[in-house]
């Protein structure tokens, strides 16, 4: 095969395509299995792994510190105030939830359209989704003053005979994200059971076998169970394509159905879906590269995977730009509203414009450098974009919610934001709980889906006329 | 439930998954129907080699979406306009295309709920016990790297010394006895 195109060295490269392989050549089930699960079931936890879960463990205490406080004083201790009643709480709702969204297109939408290339990044970008989630799930918990009434937000039979209120996109909310976090978890789970199957055959220590013996319940890879998995998986991919979706498309109504200029717009929707994604895939990539790094699975992790990731969120990098573009196209012209034009020009050019330019920085201009190849397959400058890119995302809901509210209407009523020493350590302690949630997952559950990688190999291609005995050299 | 005692099956171990399906489709049509595969990822020429072609989940599914769409949708009309009736704006007490969004949530979150459990139920998971792992070489080899085909005693067709010589006709990699 190697005499059509004799300059290709790489064995990473498939001489047939030109393309870098999803799994580097000479795997076999074995190698594939034992590379997995030793990563799990070792009993020297390398140090590196120690110290990181440490670090990430002080800013876990940060977070309780300020949570803690928050309690016991109130949100007082935010920069929440009038004008600017959302803060970092729902900016950080907006982008952890935005980076939640990736786990599932990757796990998802890319299942649906058999893209083979998925299968070694999504099991540890389903969790992302789930560590995101749970991050995000916790701000407007922590920000609507008195958590411990919480509940109330749902629609049960109570002595007050009090309900909720339906027509709110706040409500819808509550319903979009317990839904997202319940199917991600229950998606990712089914998706773990046979390889946690595997680890409980594998496992050595008696309390790994009880461990896994009991999350794997008792799996043994029946062809029959198979089939109703995949049903099961597929059908699982099937309802959180339109979760997904519907998920930011509902935060962007929280916006979107407000009455104040630069929230009221139908734009929305499909630009925050983009740019969930956008944010999703940079935060798989700051991920992906490290553990690759770390674990060693260049020949699972390949330049494909990093590639692929880069050239999404080029294309999802122009769909926010496009969205961008149109609320400027909007408010300066198309609006013939000079609430809406003031918006805009103070967005820019007003005191905060500083942010807004932070934003076209991190999020449109410096990603346009992703169209050359090359840089999309150097690892330290695409480690480099994915951290520009999470930043700007973050800033983008920053100009969403704060130079949206801070000069609405009547200036009388205008007002500033200048964020707490509270808020960043909010902020800060979430990244580490995210972190500290990572660290304990890809020491104790199987960050690579081992059944799917193995579909991916040569020999499970099924080459039904050909004897036995021949089959066994390949 | 009565213990039982004796042979579960007979158990072939296999290389690759061809051997495999060759195997079952050849027991297959040697009359043997209480049979099962097993395979470290899905196979799905297996299950067809065994025949095994009803699936309930894509109904169970259907039908746990629909029960979410019908309860929520239900719930909100029934709270918005009898239980609790609010006058937001003046919009109408039947406020349905706000009423689409919780309902379309459901849907899915029912549905999905749906369609993770019933594939437990019906594939009888969790269990904790199961003869095969009594065997030496299943639990190395099925979850890992090795391609299973088991002729069950329960089958009328099954004798012990019949059922072994017809496996080992398919150069396994081995064949053992599974004890209940």
């Amino acid at each position: 095969m190697a005499t059509k195109e004799p300059e290709i060295k790489d064995p990473m490269i498939d001489p047939r395509t030109g393309e870098y392989r999803e799994v580097a050549p000479g795997h076999t089930f074995k190698s594939v299995t034992e590379k997995i699960s030793r990563i799990v079931l070792t009993p020297h936890t390398p140090l590196g792994w120690y110290f990181g879960f440490m670090l990430a463990g002080g800013f876990v205490f940060v977070l309780l510190t300020a949570v803690t406080w928050l309690f016991l004083t109130g949100v007082g201790i935010w920069a929440i105030s009038m004008p600017v009643a959302w803060g970092f709480a729902i900016v950080n709702f907006v982008w952890w939830i935005g980076i939640g969204h990736a786990g599932t297109l990757i796990s998802a939408i890319l299942l649906l359209f058999k893209q083979g290339w998925r299968n070694s990044i999504n099991r540890f970008a389903e969790a992302m989704t789930i560590f995101a989630v749970i991050c995000a799930g916790m701000f407007p918990l922590i920000h609507v003053g008195r958590p411990w009434l919480g509940y109330w937000l749902f629609p049960y039979p109570s002595t007050m005979n009090v309900w909720p209120q339906f027509r709110s996109p706040l409500l819808w909310d509550v319903f979009a994200v317990s839904t997202y976090a319940t199917i991600s978890v229950v998606f990712w789970y089914v998706g773990m059971i046979p390889d946690l199957g595997t680890l409980r055959d594998r496992a050595t220590s008696k309390f790994a076998q009880f461990f896994y013996g009991t999350l794997s319940m008792g799996w043994r890879g029946s062809v029959r169970h198979w089939v109703r998995y995949e049903t099961a998986s597929l059908l699982l991919a099937g309802l959180s394509t339109p979760l997904v979706l519907s998920v930011h498309t509902v935060i962007s109504f929280d916006f979107a159905v407000a009455l104040v200029p630069g929230w009221h717009t139908t734009i929305f929707p499909p630009y925050f879906v983009a740019g969930a994604i956008y944010s999703g895939f940079a935060m798989v990539i700051t991920l992906a590269i490290p553990i690759r790094k770390f674990y060693h699975l260049e020949d699972l992790i390949t330049m494909r995977h990093i590639d692929n990731m880069n050239k999404v969120m080029l294309a999802t990098g122009l769909i926010v730009a496009y969205g961008y573009s149109t609320e400027v196209v909007m408010s300066y012209w198309y609006s013939a509203s000079h609430w809406e034009y003031f918006m805009m020009w103070n967005r820019m050019f007003g005191p905060m414009g500083w942010s807004y330019w932070v934003l076209i920085t991190c999020n449109i201009a410096l990603p346009q450098l992703l169209w050359s190849r090359k840089l999309r397959q150097n690892v330290a400058f695409t480690f480099i974009m994915s951290l520009i890119i999470n930043t700007g995302m973050w800033f983008e809901r920053f100009v969403i919610v704060v130079t949206s509210l801070y000069r609405d209407y009547l200036p009388s009523a205008w007002g500033t934001y200048r964020a707490t020493k509270w808020d960043y350590a909010t902020f800060v302690g979430t990244l580490g709980l995210f972190t500290f949630l990572f660290f304990l997952f890809i020491r104790f559950l199987p960050m690579i889906p081992m059944s799917e990688i193995r579909m991916l190999l040569p020999q499970a291609k099924m080459r039904r006329e050909a004897e036995p005995q021949l089959e066994a050299g390949d | 439930m009565a213990e039982r005692e004796g042979t579960y099956g007979l158990l072939a171990e296999f290389e690759t998954p061809s051997q495999l399906v060759r195997a079952a489709e050849n027991a297959y049509a040697a009359g043997y129907r209480r049979m099962d595969c097993y395979s470290p990822y899905p196979l799905e020429e297996a299950a067809e080699a065994i025949g095994f072609h009803k699936n309930e989940v894509p109904l169970m599914t259907l039908i746990g979406g629909l029960l979410g769409v019908g309860a929520m949708f239900l719930l909100e009309t029934w709270i918005s306009v009898w239980s609790y009736p609010l006058n937001i704006a003046g919009r109408p007490y039947f406020s349905w295309p706000a009423f689409i969004v919780p309902a379309y949530e459901w849907t899915i979150l029912w549905s999905g709920l749906s369609a993770a459990f019933c594939m437990l139920a019906v594939c009888g998971l969790p269990q904790v016990y199961h003869p095969l792992f009594n065997a030496p070489n299943f639990r190395s080899g099925a979850t890992s790297d090795k391609f299973f085909l088991c002729l069950e005693s329960t089958d009328p067709k099954f004798e012990v010394a019949e059922a072994r010589a017809f496996l080992e006709s398919f150069a396994p990699v081995s064949v053992v006895e599974v004890e209940y």
